[in-house]
């Protein structure tokens, strides 16, 4: 039952006159002003619930508890979190359930006075609306072993919820915490028994929780508060393990379990667990010791907030808290020399820290992030004093150095480049983020505006590559000196090595393959003692790749008229092409978030944040669920509401047409008689030479011309309406980890789109598969009939023939997708592909081809072979530009 | 089953099948009526002291045409559900007018009975669309969780046992006269319709026969709160005991300010969600502006987009507005009730959830 102490509750009792004398003091006295700031200062520091007890003999009860909770609605911070309402006199309860307007706890109501008086007073409470602490407690007494305590509380579970019809969740059991140790052989097992019967209760009552006033535990012990605090300590890590869900404790009174002197543990562990029947006498003897003894307070989450400022901004950084960051950024502010000292010191301190850890292993992307975002927003809160400074003193802004960033023409895809901005940012570089689609031009005349003293490159696809390569050539021919660095998911160091590096070579041109990386290679590259170290490695090693590669030389391939020959025939006698319910394009509009939701494939969600690995089994992993599973927590709750205020709006085009196989191409038909060509789509051959197995192109999945009539279908959909405003307002509000959620998540519901709107089309639109009925795990391991190949991926990797499909489905007007000079699509969240629907079609890899197929293909198309080798530069399986070279000598 | 009960049963299935819809504002109709003192006064309280004019209220009492023909008129537009003219009787709201619990109890009792009549009179006409009426139970001028006085934060203008006296008073002569539904609305504060529920819950307990109840809170302005200060999560948690038939907001806003309050209740709420703003924001005489077209256009797309069961108008909303409003919402589905994980959901100003 362990995964239940995340939801631990720990209820404050310093506005408790029985747990508080303080505070009983300032109520006996009226001083009710000083008890309201009690209440705040508790809620300040984090109470999620506060208890209110004003059972003291020498006060009007009642009384007290309409004037406290009066004075306290009229305060919003201390309003705003549910009352408990705590008192053994039903009238006390009852005046404080008449002044609460939210839903209240009631602490508590027994089976002691019998049922009819517990009947009555569940059914008030259940009209009042409140939920409440049931004490294990009947006509006969205080149930005191585990047996008696699940007996009596199941005897009331059963009458609350059968005749009062009171809520499961809405009832808290409290099994009673006796003290323990107290030389009463009968009290030995107390502890146990409470721990016992925590689980049992959780158990067998789903949907209850379990409460306790935890100081009754160590009774004996008052006066040696260190040995009191091992036990409140011990005792809570067992009992929250065994189910307990809320304790009324004094969170300062506690230590970390491990943090507990391993003698001291061992023998309180003996007494709470009623290990061996010596251990209070072994805990007395070792007792004394620690009386007097500071223990290490650590007040649960918030002991940090007493610490120097310097201590809680590294904390705040450590651990991703926003909440007190601008006060205590204007605290060191006030305590600085200048602002700038602020980041230089324990701001950068704290992201040291968050490097160091993020480079053990310790702390992963998310949480880094979120550090950043911390990070960010003090930065923001001290800018505008450092521009106040600046002015007055005339200094330019100094920094570690500076980045200039951007995703290059043609390419919008910026999640991975967001994040390596980010990191830098926390590691003190400043960074000029040019966004997306940036021409050349623009990049490098900012770098050298700017006096950047990197330029950092990205992009997703292939396209973009040769985008790079054009970008290092004219960063040779404008003659500058910045080190360049590549990344982005289809780079690799190989292409840099073999495509990038050679063209540009007046400084360091480097690979980096994750956002981990970017720190170590940015630092290395600004060091001077560093650099020349790190460049001669590159160097070598590129050309190490670089070699490797030619002395290895091309593999063999196949002429394309062997591969023609050899080309896939799926069955045709088996499968009777089936006709779609519509020609031509429609526009999909009828698709909610909710819709799209079980289709989605969470897998790649953990990979966009650099954390690879299998959606659920990646939240159980044991280096990384941690932070998965609290990636998944904020991605699901800005998921729920991304989906209730539609932040996001799905539009999609669709279309069939009669097509048929004209040799590696496929001609789309302007009507059934199938003689004027509406389109032409135009799919490559592989030339591997197989053992076995034929040479695939798409067109093999159609009927020829002569065979009859068969249809091929085309889609395009998208998330991306509403996505780049949402993550440029939190980006705007320094906030890129939602920034990057935003979009990451979006990216998820586009492909989650397709794999919705393709199982319509089987079932719908085309029709073929009527009766089709997957589950969602099933979809996506993609167990139906059909693909949906994308251009651009690897069974067709030249990216303009997303040209053609936008242009047969009027994509830009219909899904409001349009195509960008290196044909990526825009909005960025969007998925396109073609539609084939013969169970025998399937996915594969082009793999590399030679140059009579490029040369073929130039033709078909209308292109010259230099086109073609440019758009198909990733799967040449030769080197057009040696035999350029050649040729010319 | 009692007809009362077969009728419930009837509401219950209509909202199974389609958006319902409620009538408008009743203020400005019974404005456009051009009545006198005197006519507010009639023969029972031709010798009242003091101005009775503006207690509209005690039309039910003295000009029972007037409010007759307001259901008609509502009804007739393509309302479902048409409230009682009894927004402001209970015996705290009427001692403005020295009115007391005979009066009360009366005007209760006689809003009830003229809906109801105009109620089944259109339901005998029109057999494919009953109407329904619900029993207007409106806020107080006096709140529970708020003091009078800024000087002494703690003070309370009335005790919960008055307002709970009052509301029950109130509950059982609309239940008496025949309404089909409790609906308490333009809440202010959570306190005072908690004060209402009880009531409920304690009248049927002791025997009163249960009726739907419609919770229908207020979100004062752009802050996203009650008068009270409370969240719509922290307001739901408060009241969701009473496992109301539907909950809502009515009332302040306009539909654009009021959506994404309604889009928060359809999120988490496990019951029918019901949506009446004004016709947009009064304009500086106080008039209400917003044509028919531009309320229905909004509303139509909340109930195409799922958020809503029953849809209806406040302040400035005429029967123009209601046909405009039920003809946008034809042939929408209702919003689907879904089940949310079990969790303890307390609250204070704001949502606290123990799973």
């Amino acid at each position: 039952m362990s995964e239940q102490t995340a939801t631990f509750i720990n209820i404050g009792e310093r506005t408790n006159v029985t747990g508080s004398a303080v505070f009983r003091k300032m109520i006996t006295e009226g001083r009710y002003a000083d008890a309201v700031e009690v209440a705040r200062q508790q809620v300040e520091n984090g109470a999620q619930i506060i208890d209110v007890n004003m059972d003291e003999g020498m006060l009007d009860g009642a009384l007290a508890m309409r004037t406290f909770l009066n004075l306290i609605a009229a305060e919003p911070d201390i309003a705003r979190v549910p009352v408990m309402i705590d008192s053994s006199k039903w009238d006390v309860i009852e005046t404080g359930l008449k002044c609460v307007q939210g839903k209240a706890i009631v602490n508590s109501i027994s089976l002691k006075e019998g049922e009819e008086l517990f009947l009555k007073q569940a059914r008030e409470i259940l009209s009042y609306g409140a939920a409440t602490v049931v004490m294990a407690f009947d006509e006969k007494g205080q149930a005191e072993t585990a047996d008696e305590k699940l007996r009596i509380c199941q005897r009331a579970y059963d009458l609350l919820t059968e005749k009062v019809g009171f809520p499961p969740e809405d009832i808290i059991f409290d099994p009673n915490i006796f003290a323990v140790a107290t030389g009463i052989e009968e009290h030995n097992d107390y502890a146990r028994a409470f721990i016992d019967a925590a689980g049992r209760i959780r158990e067998a009552m789903p949907g209850v929780h379990v409460s306790g006033g935890l100081s009754n535990v160590s009774f004996s012990f008052r006066g040696n508060e260190p040995v009191r605090r091992a036990m409140h300590s011990v005792f809570l890590y067992h009992a929250i393990k065994a189910g307990l869900n809320m304790a009324i404790v004094n969170a300062g009174q506690l230590d970390i379990y491990d943090d507990i002197e391993p003698e001291l543990r061992e023998r309180v562990e003996d007494v709470i667990l009623n290990r061996r029947d010596d251990a209070t006498e072994r805990l007395l003897e070792i007792a004394e010791r620690y009386r007097g003894q500071k223990g290490q307070v650590q007040e649960k989450d918030l002991a940090w907030r007493e610490k120097p400022v310097r201590e809680r901004l590294v904390h705040a950084l450590v651990h991703g808290v926003t909440e007190y960051i601008d006060a205590d950024t204007e605290e060191a502010r006030l305590a600085a020399e200048r602002p700038l000292h602020v980041i230089e010191g324990p701001l950068m301190d704290g992201m040291n820290v968050v490097g160091d850890l993020f480079g053990d292993g310790k702390m992963f992307l998310p949480q880094v992030v979120k550090s950043a975002r911390v990070m960010k927003q003090a930065v923001a809160h001290l800018l505008p004093f450092m521009e106040d400074e600046k002015e007055k003193a005339g200094l330019a802004g100094k920094s570690n150095g500076k980045v200039v960033m951007a995703t290059v023409k043609g390419d919008v895809h910026d999640i991975g480049k967001n994040i390596v901005g980010v990191v830098l940012q926390c590691n003190g570089y400043e960074v000029v983020d040019l966004g997306v689609m940036v021409p050349c031009e623009t990049i490098l005349d900012t770098a050298e505006k700017e006096n950047a003293d990197i330029i950092g490159l990205s992009g997703l696809i292939t396209p973009s590559l040769d985008e790079m390569v054009f970008v290092a050539a004219e960063m040779q021919r404008r003659g500058m000196k910045k080190p360049l660095l590549i990344g982005g998911a289809t780079t690799s160091p190989a292409h840099t090595a073999v495509k990038i590096e050679p063209g540009y070579d007046a400084a360091p041109t480097i690979h980096v393959a994750d956002a981990s990386r970017a720190v170590g290679v940015v630092s290395n590259l600004l060091s001077d003692e560093a650099r020349p170290k790190l460049w001669e490695e590159t160097k070598t090693k590129y050309a190490q790749m670089r070699a490797s590669r030619e002395g290895g030389g091309p593999k063999e391939r196949l002429t394309l008229e062997k591969a023609r020959a050899g080309r896939f025939r799926p069955g045709w006698n088996a499968h009777e092409p089936a006709k779609p319910s519509f020609i031509g394009a429609q526009a999909v509009d009828d698709v909610s978030l909710e819709d799209v939701l079980p289709f989605i494939d969470w897998t790649p969600f953990f990979m966009s944040w650099d954390m690879p690995g299998r959606y659920p089994q990646i939240l159980e992993d044991t280096k990384r669920g941690e932070a998965a599973r609290e990636l998944w927590a904020d991605g699901q709750k800005m998921l729920d509401q991304l989906v209730t205020e539609k932040w996001l709006t799905l539009k999609a085009a669709v279309g069939f047409w009669q097509a048929n196989a004209e040799g590696d191409d496929i001609a789309l038909w302007a009507d059934e008689n199938r003689d004027a060509e509406l389109a032409t789509l135009f799919t490559l051959r592989q030339q591997i030479k197989k053992k076995e197995g034929a040479n695939v192109a798409l067109s093999d999945f159609l009927k020829p011309k002569t065979d009859g009539a068969d249809w091929i279908g085309g889609f395009c959909v998208t998330a991306g309406h509403g996505e780049v405003e949402r993550a440029e307002a939190f980006k705007a509000a320094h906030d890129d980890y939602s920034s990057i959620m935003v979009k990451a998540l979006a990216d998820r519901f586009a492909e989650g789109f397709a794999e919705y709107l393709h199982a319509r089309v089987r079932r719908e639109f085309w029709g073929y598969a009527p009766d089709e009925n997957l589950s969602a795990d099933e979809l996506i391991a993609e167990k139906y009939a059909g693909i949906r190949p994308a251009p651009g991926y690897p069974s067709q990797p030249d990216h303009t023939e997303k040209a053609t499909l936008f242009d047969l489905l009027g994509a830009p007007d219909r899904a409001g997708v349009s195509l960008t000079s290196s044909y990526a699509m825009t909005p960025p969240a969007s998925v396109s592909g073609l539609y084939f629907a013969h169970p025998d079609s399937h996915y594969f890899a082009l793999g590399k081809i030679e140059r009579d197929q490029v040369e073929d293909y130039a033709r078909r198309k209308g292109w010259d072979l230099q086109t073609a080798e440019r758009w198909l530069g990733p799967v040449l399986n030769y080197n057009p530009n040696q035999e350029l070279l050649s040729k010319a000598s | 089953m009692s007809d009362r009960q077969k009728r419930i049963a009837a509401l219950k299935q209509a909202a199974k099948n389609r958006i319902l819809i409620l009538d408008g504002g009743w203020g400005a109709m019974i404005q456009r009526k051009g009545l006198e003192e005197a006519d507010f006064r009639g023969d029972r309280f031709a010798d009242y002291q003091g101005h009775m004019k503006g207690n509209n209220d005690i039309l039910c009492l003295t000009r029972p045409d007037v409010v007759t023909d307001l259901h008609d008129t509502f009804y007739a537009a393509g309302a479902d559900i048409s409230e009682t003219n009894t927004f402001s009787s209970t015996v705290i709201a009427q001692a403005d007018y020295d009115l007391g619990a005979t009066e009360v109890v009366d005007i209760n009792r006689e809003g009830a009975r003229l809906a109801r009549a105009s109620a089944d009179a259109w339901t005998a006409k029109e057999s494919d669309k009953p109407r329904f009426v619900a029993g207007s139970i409106g806020p107080l001028n006096k709140m529970l969780s708020m003091s009078p006085d800024v000087n002494d934060p703690g003070a309370r203008a009335v005790t919960f046992d008055e307002v709970y006296d009052a509301y029950r008073m109130q509950i059982e002569a609309l239940n008496e006269g025949g309404v089909d539904m409790y609906l308490i609305e333009t809440i202010t504060d959570t306190l005072n319709c908690k004060a209402a529920l009880k009531a409920i819950m304690d009248l049927e307990a002791d025997g009163l026969e249960a009726l739907p109840i419609w919770i229908s809170g207020t979100i004062t302005d752009r802050s996203g709160r009650t008068l009270s200060g409370q969240t719509v999560e922290a307001f739901w948690n408060s009241v969701r005991h009473a496992k109301p038939f539907a909950v809502g907001l009515n009332c302040a806003l306009g539909a654009d300010l009021m959506r994404p309050h309604i889009a928060t209740l359809a999120r988490i709420t496990d019951t029918l969600v019901a949506a009446y703003p004004n016709a947009g924001l009064p304009n500086a005489f106080g008039e209400y502006e917003e044509t028919p077209e531009a309320t229905s256009a909004m509303l139509g797309e909340w109930a195409q987009s799922g958020l809503v069961n029953i849809l209806g108008g406040c302040c400035g909303a005429t029967p123009e507005h209601i046909a405009a409003i039920a003809n946008a919402a034809q042939g929408a589905a209702p919003r689907e009730i879904s089940e949310r994980p079990r969790a303890m959901r307390l609250s204070g100003l704001e949502p606290f959830e123990v799973a």
